[in-house]
């Protein structure tokens, strides 16, 4: 879009927004909409995404993403652009527990690709993929910036450093 | 003469609190420049004085970005805080968040108050939850003991900041995909000029720092510039936090004097995991051009010294390599970061680092050409300078670094198909 500074949206705002998702989710994202200049409802686009992917429990649909729109007064596909740009995203379904991995050089070599052959072999899946039991989805990631406890992963919104094949073992163990 | 800056309350039993940050004098820069009304300009000049560089990545002097915004202009400007640490080997904003929120805080404030803007917004990449409740727990420290929100210390300056979440794209470390992303758009680079001093967040006149550069500032103005310039060298005033990361023992960050030498930062780390021998040094993140171990110990840690023996400071992220490391893996692996993040807004970067990672990685698996490295080699050239952003040629220097120093490495990977080393 270069640098045109307009909303994207010429979209008429929508009424009934109260009925778009719960009062808690509302909530939620009112306040990020509070941040932002008034006319730049969007701004707050991928705080709703983020939020309404957890609420369903770790993954997008169309018909969330075109909620999300009317909610922000947004064009729906402004919307899409966004929710397929952004790496957090998920468009399929996922795990309970989504083990992002980092692979990148400080992780490498400190050994993330016997990490991955570890939890691939001990979850019986691939990298990309989730396990039989709809438990756990591995995902390879770009650098988490935690380098200096490589090899590291991420559940959740937690930081798991230093890893060996261990404290793998006991980290996931103590998962819900 | 380390932890002056950034680091000057790690000793501190949780130093990410109010009270903590108020017992080494934490605000009280704020409060006098408010209560005095120091001139903003006099602010700026200490800035500039001082010899701060931007700290995420591409070292532009603070003070001198600050000097275009126009601060009578009418209307809104903005402050923005770089905080979408994504450039690999890097992991020391991350630590400010962490552990020095406060001092971010007031950093943006005091930017805010010297440029004329009244709102200001951190960018923290998305991952970055743990820092993210830590700044977020800050701030409402901060709006409670009243060092934010209206009439600060009664000077009639208001002044508010919020944090903003990133959801997983490196890109928008670069500051106008950031401003884009905040925006509520896919994170891609605008076309400069304007520059967002001009034409910035919302289109208003915008500075944007790194968390590193902010978080300077209240030091920088309590001790004055001449004192974080002598902290330095010539060219590169101040400490800097190195993140050094690699195949050493105590991995961390460290915030040493701008020209300490390579090998003193090597020993603070610990030296080599498993006592191995030193191959090569990437100095400032994996967009910088690798250097060979031998080289970099003759090396000290500022601008002009890296760039010197071409490679740059970067980011101050150092990924030490052992000689047990195979080059075109380590390439490879770069190669395809770049691939994975850019933005496919620029031909010559969307369709050039796939290019590159392609080509990498049939030499890593053994069927690479002889004329490989000379397709390589134009391809950079190819890359390089012209892209919208920097992207392109942080993709292109990590090869052309390689092929600098390791050629013969690469020559021999594609001569029998398998690594010189392990």
């Amino acid at each position: 879009m270069g640098f045109k500074n307009v909303p994207m949206s010429t979209v008429k705002p929508s009424e009934n927004k109260e009925t778009l998702f719960s009062a808690e989710v509302r909530t939620e994202i009112d306040k990020w909409i509070a941040k932002y200049p008034p006319e730049w409802r969007q701004s707050a686009v991928m705080a709703a995404l983020m939020l309404v992917q957890q609420e369903n429990g770790g993954h997008l649909t169309t018909e969330l993403m075109d909620k999300v729109a009317a909610y922000l007064d947004m064009a729906p596909i402004a919307v899409y652009e966004v929710a397929s740009f952004y790496s957090m995203f998920e468009h399929k379904p996922v795990g309970k527990h989504k083990i992002c991995v980092c692979t990148n050089v400080s992780c490498m070599i400190n050994g993330s690709d016997r990490i991955v052959e570890y939890l691939e072999r001990k979850l019986d899946t691939k990298l990309g993929q989730s396990s039989e039991d709809g438990r756990y989805t591995l995902k390879e990631v770009e650098c988490l910036g935690a380098c200096g406890g490589a090899p590291m992963f991420q559940i959740g919104n937690r930081y798991y450093e230093n890893l060996t094949p261990e404290l793998i073992d006991s980290i996931l163990d103590g998962l819900e | 003469m380390a932890n002056e800056v950034c680091f000057r309350n790690m000793d501190q039993d949780r130093p990410w609190l109010l009270e903590q940050y108020r017992s080494r004098g934490g605000y009280e820069v704020l409060a006098r420049i408010l209560t005095e009304k120091t001139p903003p300009e006099s602010i700026i000049n200490e800035v500039k004085l001082s010899g701060l560089r931007g700290r995420g990545g591409a070292g532009f002097p603070t003070g001198l970005k600050w000097s275009f915004i126009s601060r009578n202009a009418p209307g809104q400007k903005y402050v923005v805080c770089n905080s979408d640490e994504g450039e690999p080997g890097t992991f020391k904003d991350r630590d400010v968040l962490r552990y020095n929120p406060h001092q971010l805080i007031e950093g943006m404030v005091i930017a805010g108050y010297a440029i004329g803007a009244t709102c200001g917004y951190n960018y923290i990449r998305g991952e970055f939850w743990e820092p993210y409740e830590r700044f977020e727990a800050a701030l409402e420290e901060a709006r409670a003991a009243g060092f934010l929100g209206r009439d600060l210390f009664g000077s009639g300056f208001d002044f508010e900041l919020h944090s903003h979440l990133g959801a997983g794209a490196y890109i928008c470390g670069e500051e106008t995909a950031l401003l884009e992303s905040i925006e509520g758009k896919k994170g891609q680079p605008r076309y400069k000029p304007p520059f967002p001093a001009h034409y910035g967040l919302y289109g208003r006149p915008t500075i944007i720092n790194n968390t590193e550069s902010l978080a300077s500032i209240p030091v920088i103005l309590e001790k004055g510039g001449e004192w974080f310039k002598q902290l330095g060298v010539e060219n590169s005033g101040g400490t800097k936090l190195f993140s050094i990361s690699g195949n050493i023992k105590n991995p961390g960050v460290f915030e040493i004097p701008l020209g300490t030498p390579f090998s003193e930062l090597l020993e603070m780390a610990g030296g080599m995991k498993n006592g191995s021998k030193i191959k090569a040094v990437i100095p400032g993140g994996s967009s910088a051009p690798i250097i060979p171990g031998e080289q970099m110990m003759k090396l000290t840690m500022d601008y002009d010294a890296i760039a010197k023996a071409g490679s740059m400071l970067g980011s101050g992220a150092v990924i030490v390599l052992d000689d047990s490391n195979c080059m075109v893996k380590v390439l490879e692996r770069m190669s395809y970061f770049y691939y994975e993040e850019s933005c496919g807004q620029c031909t010559p970067c969307r369709e050039g680092t796939g290019w590159l990672y392609r080509v990498v990685h049939r030499i890593e698996t053994g069927r690479g050409r002889p004329e490989d490295l000379a397709l390589l080699d134009d391809m950079t050239t190819k890359i390089a300078g012209r892209t919208i952003c920097a992207l392109g040629d942080a993709a292109a220097m990590p090869v052309q670094g390689m092929l600098r120093h390791f050629r013969d490495e690469f020559k021999y990977h594609i001569a029998h198909k398998r690594c010189l080393v392990g």
